[in-house]
């Protein structure tokens, strides 16, 4: 197992995989109690349109991808008030489009190539330096970010209500963290892939929430599960030769049923 | 002279051309156990969340300690207990110490310095109303009656001038009922805490208030608002 870890790729996609593992949970505990689970899949695929401009005009994807997920991520939010009452339609609008941008851009660059296999169901191989600095500006803004707001987070999370009455500006940090989750479909998008980012922001939470603990020890919990997932998932895809991000979802769901299967022995 | 904590003048509110609230006017003073009642559909809960800023009338104006709402901002001053089925899902992770602390840190950050006297206003805010034994436990896990009280203990948290309830007592058994009643009624008379109630039922409380307002088709009823002071 020690030898894989000489090639340089593989010592980035770990270094990737431990960001990933960090903060699609520190983030997806917020989104996943909010009751946002679908943001995930609204993001991503916008980052999708985002990736596919960047191979057509010759940038890079991943700054196509960071572009077009942030302006969903406002999107999302400005949607919000003239679907009051119906807001998840605001997800699926930016959803929609997203696609429809993605393949008409695909499109005119002339179809698939392997660079963007990779950025769909993520690979090991795939992450250069330059990802891994810019997924390391992201994470450690993520991080920070939910540092310093994290008992705010966690009241708008509980009582909106309530934290709105105790002066906290709830709107902004909705859309805050609408912002937070679309920096963390960027970070996550070359290990895990566009296709299935959004189930590690929700998966290992939702493995963590069996676990009938309070809301700081969940969140650690589901960061420890996330890890197990991304270790195991990218060790394997490298055994295999399977794309990461099947791997690491793989084992995020293998985990969720082990705990589930422990927790229905136990209340039995 | 009683101080005057919450004036409301000719309040409006609507959806549309559909009026819920019509020129509602009230006054509020500290001390006070005050409650809004009503049948289902009468616009109590419209005007609580005006009262507290999260809707905003179309008419009229409403004052907080003299401010008005829209400017007030020493929110640390009220306390807050929704209805707890609006309130929160009972699956939702959290103990009742992370409860309780939430609205303690509004304005600090995780890495706080004073974690110790936050731990324990915690402490206080829970042994006032008797769930000091159960900091470590899960919400979602107590019975209603219990989590009713841990709401409590989060208002107080602030040590509030006014605590704000939403039918409070709603989905809570006869007994457990009776010692929310109980517990309210120490926090107002002992303590001084300005109580303002929406409750459909005020035969419950009629005891326990002084200041009533009926509301019937968005309006105040004259008729009901007698000042029972005891």
């Amino acid at each position: 197992m020690i030898e894989i870890l000489q090639y340089g790729f593989m010592q980035r996609a770990l270094i990737a995989g431990v960001m990933v593992a960090i903060t699609c949970p520190l983030i997806g505990m917020f989104i996943v109690l909010k009751r946002l689970s679908m943001i995930g899949d609204t993001l991503s695929h916008a980052s999708l349109a985002g990736i596919a401009a960047g191979m057509l005009w010759g940038f890079y994807p991943f700054w196509g991808a960071l572009a077009f997920s942030i302006l969903a991520a406002v999107l999302i939010e400005k949607l919000r008030k003239p679907f009051a009452g119906y807001e998840e339609l605001s997800n699926s609008i930016i959803l929609s489009t997203g696609i429809a941008l993605a393949v008409v851009f695909i499109g005119l660059a002339k179809g698939y190539n392997a660079d963007l296999m990779g950025y769909l169901f993520g690979s090991i191989a795939a992450v250069s330096k330059q990802d891994i600095y810019i997924m390391l500006f992201l994470s450690a803004v993520i991080i920070i970010s939910v540092a310093i707001l994290y008992h705010k987070l966690f009241y708008i999370s509980f009582d909106s209500e309530g934290a709105q009455i105790s002066g906290i500006s709830v709107s902004f940090l909705n859309f805050y963290i609408t912002l937070l989750a679309s920096f963390t479909i960027v970070v996550s998008t070359r290990i895990v892939g566009i296709f299935m980012v959004s189930s590690l922001l929700v998966l290992p939470v939702a493995t963590a929430m069996q676990m009938g603990k309070g809301f700081k020890k969940s969140l650690f919990i589901s960061i420890i599960f996330a890890l197990i997932a991304v270790v195991f998932g990218l060790f394997f895809s490298y055994y295999l030769d399977i794309a990461s991000g099947g791997a690491i979802v793989l084992f995020s769901v293998l985990m969720l049923i082990i705990v589930l299967i422990i927790k229905t022995g136990k209340e039995a | 002279m009683q101080e005057l904590v919450l004036k409301g003048r000719d309040i409006g509110f609507r959806y549309g051309s559909n009026y819920i609230l019509d020129k509602c006017s009230f006054d509020i003073y500290k001390g006070d156990f005050s409650v809004i009642t009503g049948p289902n559909g009468s616009g109590k809960s419209t005007l609580l969340k005006i009262c507290l800023g999260l809707l905003k009338q179309q008419e009229g104006t409403v004052e907080l300690f003299g401010k008005p709402i829209e400017k007030y901002s020493d929110w640390k001053n009220i306390g807050y207990m929704p209805q707890r089925v609006e309130a929160f899902n009972t699956r939702f992770p959290a103990t009742v110490e992370e409860v309780v602390k939430a609205p303690l840190y509004s304005g600090s950050a995780f890495f706080s310095t004073n974690k110790k006297a936050i731990n324990n206003i915690v402490e206080k805010s829970l042994s006032s109303v008797g769930m000091g034994d159960y900091k470590k436990r899960l919400i979602g896990r107590l019975s209603v009656g219990q989590q009713q009280r841990v709401f409590i203990a989060k208002a107080l948290a602030n040590n509030p001038a006014i605590i704000f309830m939403d039918e409070p007592t709603a989905g809570i058994d006869n007994k457990s009922e009776k010692e929310f009643y109980d517990l309210l009624y120490s926090l107002n008379r002992v303590e001084g805490i300005t109580i303002i109630m929406v409750t459909h039922d005020y035969a419950d409380v009629e005891s326990m208030a002084n200041r009533v307002f009926c509301l019937s088709n968005g309006t105040i009823d004259e008729k009901c608002e007698e000042v029972v002071r005891k």
